[in-house]
C-alpha cells in the first residue's frame, strides 16, 4: 500500500481559479467542479492516482429540498495502490444536459455514462459508441427522472403488436 | 487472418464486409439468463463482440425510491439471485453507513458467515456452470450437491431458501438457533471433501484447461482501468480485496489470504474462484467457532432497531416500538446527505450510492453492479478467440443478468 496523495493539492494546481468545493461526510471526502472544468479534473485526478473508475452515475434533485441544480452527476474514483476515495459531483442544468467523455480517460467508462445517458438523458460528448444501455432505443422517456411515474406512461401496455406476418 | 491485420485502416473494405454475423442468444444454455451477443465473426474467429442487455430490466432503481430501507432488502436479494444474502449484506451495509448505525458483535459474526456461505454458494455454481458450459456436467452436479445444503442453512436461518430477505436495518430478522450452528459446523466438516472431488475432476482435466488456458486474457492495465473487481481483477495481478483494504464486519478479527493469480486467462479465473472457496471456508470455520453471544439489533430503544418478535406480539410496549419503526410518519430521520458503501461481494465489489433527503427511504439508490463493468470489458476478452470459446469467457466473468439489468 503506498501513500494516498493530497488530491486538494493536485486538483488546486491544475485547476487555478476555479470554485472547488470540498466535503466529507462519515470520512469520505468529495468535491464538487463546475461542468465545464469536469474533464480537466478528471484527467487530472487519473495522472494523479485515481486509476479507477468506480461508478459513474446521476441524481435528478427536482424534489430534493433546497436544491438549486436540475442534475447532479457523480464521480466515484478509486486509487487501486492506495485505496484512497474520492466523490467528484458536477451539476447540471436544462437544456444543456452535456458533458465530455471520460471513456479516453477510463475505459469502465463506456457502460456506466450510457446507462446514465438511458436513465437521465444526460450526453456524453466524444463516447464511441454513444446510444441507450438497458431500455430499447425506441424508448422516448429517461425512467429515472423524478417526473417519471414509477408505474410507467403506459409504454408496456400500448406496446405495439407484431403480427407474425410483419416480422 | 490475425487480428492486428483486421485492425488496420488500410484493409480492404470488402473483408469487412465478408465478415459474418451471428446472434448469440438472448436464449442461450451458456448465456445463463437472458442476454444477447451480436458476434461478427471470420470463419470461426471472433472479431467483434457487440453484448445488448437489457432484456431483464424491471426497474429496480426507481423502486428503490417509493420502498424504504426495510422494504427494499426484498428487491436486493433478486439482483444477483446466484448469492441473494451477499445483497442484502451489501445494502444494509451502505444504509447504516448512512445512518451512522455499529452493528452488535454477534450481527456482524453472522452476517460474515452467510457473506462467506454466499461467497462459496455463488463460486461454487460459476465454476460448475463454466465446467458445464465446456461439457463436464458431472463436476457440475457435485457443486450443486454442497449448494443445496447451504439453501437448507440459510432455510434455517431465516424460513426462505432463496430470497431470504434476512438482514435489517441494525441487525436481522431473527437471531440463529442452536441447530444452525450446528449445520454450519457440519457443513465445515463436509465440504472440504465435496471440494476435493470436484477440484480432483476439474483443475487438472486436460479437455478442460486447454479449453481456458490463454483464452480471453484481461489485462493488468485493462482490469484497472476498466473498473474490474473482485475474482476478475485478481486473476489479472490487482491484488485487492476490500475485506482485507477496508475492512467491515468481522473481517478485521479473521485470519484469511487475498486469493491472485497473474494469467488474466478463463484458467486463472477459475483457479482465482477455487482458491477462494477455500478461504472463505477458513473465516467460516474462525466465526463459528467464535460467535459472540448477546442481541442481534442494535439497543431496542430507539428508533434504530426493530424490536423483538415476541415483544411485539406479547406486550403493548413492544407494539408500540414496532409501530413506530414502521409507519411511514414516524420512522427515524435520515442525515439529509449522500454515502456509498461498498462490499466485496462474490463477483466483486457491489455498492450501493444512496442520498438521503431525511426520509428512512432513499431518495436515490444507486447499485453498483461488479457484472456491469465485468460484461463491458467482454468485448476486449474474446476478440481474437474462436466461437467455442464464448461460452468459455462468459462462464469465466460471472454474468447474472437480473443484476446486470436491474
Amino acid at each position: 500500500m503506498s501513500e494516498s496523495t493530497n488530491l486538494k493539492e493536485v486538483l488546486e494546481s491544475k485547476l487555478p481559479g476555479v470554485a472547488l468545493a470540498w466535503s466529507e461526510f462519515r470520512s469520505q471526502q468529495r468535491v464538487r467542479v463546475p461542468a465545464l472544468q469536469i474533464a480537466q479534473a478528471l484527467r487530472a485526478l487519473r495522472d494523479a492516482g485515481m486509476d479507477q473508475i468506480v461508478d459513474i452515475t446521476a441524481v435528478d434533485m427536482l424534489e430534493y429540498p433546497g436544491a438549486t441544480d436540475r442534475f447532479e452527476v457523480v464521480y466515484l474514483l478509486l486509487d487501486t495502490q492506495s485505496g484512497q476515495r474520492l466523490t467528484v459531483k458536477t451539476h447540471l442544468n436544462e437544456p444543456d444536459l452535456k458533458l465530455p467523455s471520460a471513456y479516453p480517460i477510463w475505459i469502465g467508462a463506456d457502460w456506466l455514462e450510457r446507462e446514465v445517458y438511458d436513465m437521465f438523458g444526460i450526453v456524453f460528448e466524444g463516447h464511441p459508441n454513444f446510444k441507450r444501455l438497458l431500455l430499447p432505443d425506441a424508448f422516448e422517456s429517461f425512467p429515472l427522472r423524478k417526473d417519471y411515474p414509477v408505474k410507467g406512461r403506459g409504454e408496456r401496455h400500448n406496446f405495439p403488436i407484431i403480427t407474425r406476418a410483419e416480422s | 487472418m490475425p487480428l492486428d491485420l483486421i485492425e488496420s485502416p488500410d484493409l480492404d473494405a470488402g473483408y469487412r464486409e465478408g465478415l459474418w454475423t451471428l446472434n448469440f442468444g438472448p436464449q442461450h444454455p451458456a448465456t445463463h439468463t437472458t442476454l444477447r451477443l451480436v458476434l461478427k465473426l471470420d470463419g470461426e474467429m471472433v472479431v467483434e463482440a457487440d453484448p445488448d442487455i437489457g432484456f431483464l430490466h424491471s426497474g429496480f432503481e426507481k423502486l428503490a425510491e417509493v420502498l424504504d430501507y426495510n422494504q427494499y432488502v426484498t428487491i436486493v436479494d433478486r439482483m444477483n439471485y446466484i448469492s441473494p444474502m451477499a445483497n442484502e449484506i451489501a445494502w444494509h451495509h451502505a444504509v447504516e453507513g448512512l445512518l451512522g448505525i455499529e452493528l452488535t458483535p454477534r450481527c456482524k459474526y453472522i452476517r460474515t458467515i452467510f457473506a462467506e456461505l454466499m461467497r462459496i454458494h455463488d463460486h461454487l455454481l460459476c465454476t460448475g456452470t463454466c465446467v458445464l458450459d465446456l461439457g463436464g456436467a458431472t463436476a457440475f452436479m457435485y457443486a450443486f450437491n454442497e449448494r443445496e445444503k447451504i439453501y437448507e442453512i440459510c432455510e434455517r436461518a431465516s424460513g426462505q431458501r432463496f430470497h431470504t430477505s434476512y438482514t435489517r436495518v441494525g441487525g436481522l430478522l431473527y437471531d440463529v438457533t442452536d441447530d444452525w450452528v450446528a449445520m454450519v459446523r457440519d457443513f465445515c466438516k463436509t465440504f472440504p471433501r465435496a471440494y476435493r472431488d470436484f477440484a480432483g475432476l476439474v483443475m487438472k482435466n486436460r479437455i478442460f484447461v486447454e479449453r481456458t488456458r490463454d483464452v480471453g486474457v484481461l489485462s493488468k492495465a485493462d482490469a484497472i482501468a476498466g473498473g474490474a473487481t473482485g475474482p476478475v481483477a485478481r486473476a489479472s495481478g490487482v491484488e485487492r480485496d476490500l475485506r482485507r483494504d477496508e475492512p467491515y464486519l468481522a473481517y478485521n478479527d479473521l485470519d484469511f489470504d487475498v486469493c491472485c493469480a497473474q494469467g488474466g486467462d478463463c484458467y486463472s479465473r477459475f483457479q482465482v474462484r477455487m482458491m477462494e472457496m477455500v478461504e472463505s471456508l477458513k473465516i467460516i470455520e474462525q466465526a463459528i467457532e467464535n460467535l459472540p453471544s448477546g442481541p442481534v439489533f442494535i439497543s431496542g430503544t430507539g428508533k434504530e432497531g426493530l424490536p423483538d418478535k415476541t415483544e411485539v406480539y406479547r406486550s403493548i410496549e413492544g407494539l408500540i416500538h414496532h409501530f413506530e419503526n414502521i409507519m411511514p410518519n414516524r420512522q427515524m430521520p435520515s442525515p439529509k446527505e449522500s454515502y456509498y458503501g461498498a462490499t466485496e461481494s462474490p463477483n466483486g465489489e457491489l455498492g450501493y450510492y444512496i442520498v438521503s433527503d431525511g426520509d428512512f427511504k432513499a431518495y436515490r439508490a444507486r447499485t453498483r453492479p461488479p457484472s456491469v463493468l465485468h460484461f463491458s470489458l467482454f468485448n476486449r476478452m474474446i476478440r481474437g478467440c474462436m466461437l467455442s470459446d464464448v461460452a468459455a469467457v462468459l462462464g469465466s466473468i460471472n454474468i447474472i443478468a437480473a443484476e446486470l439489468d436491474r
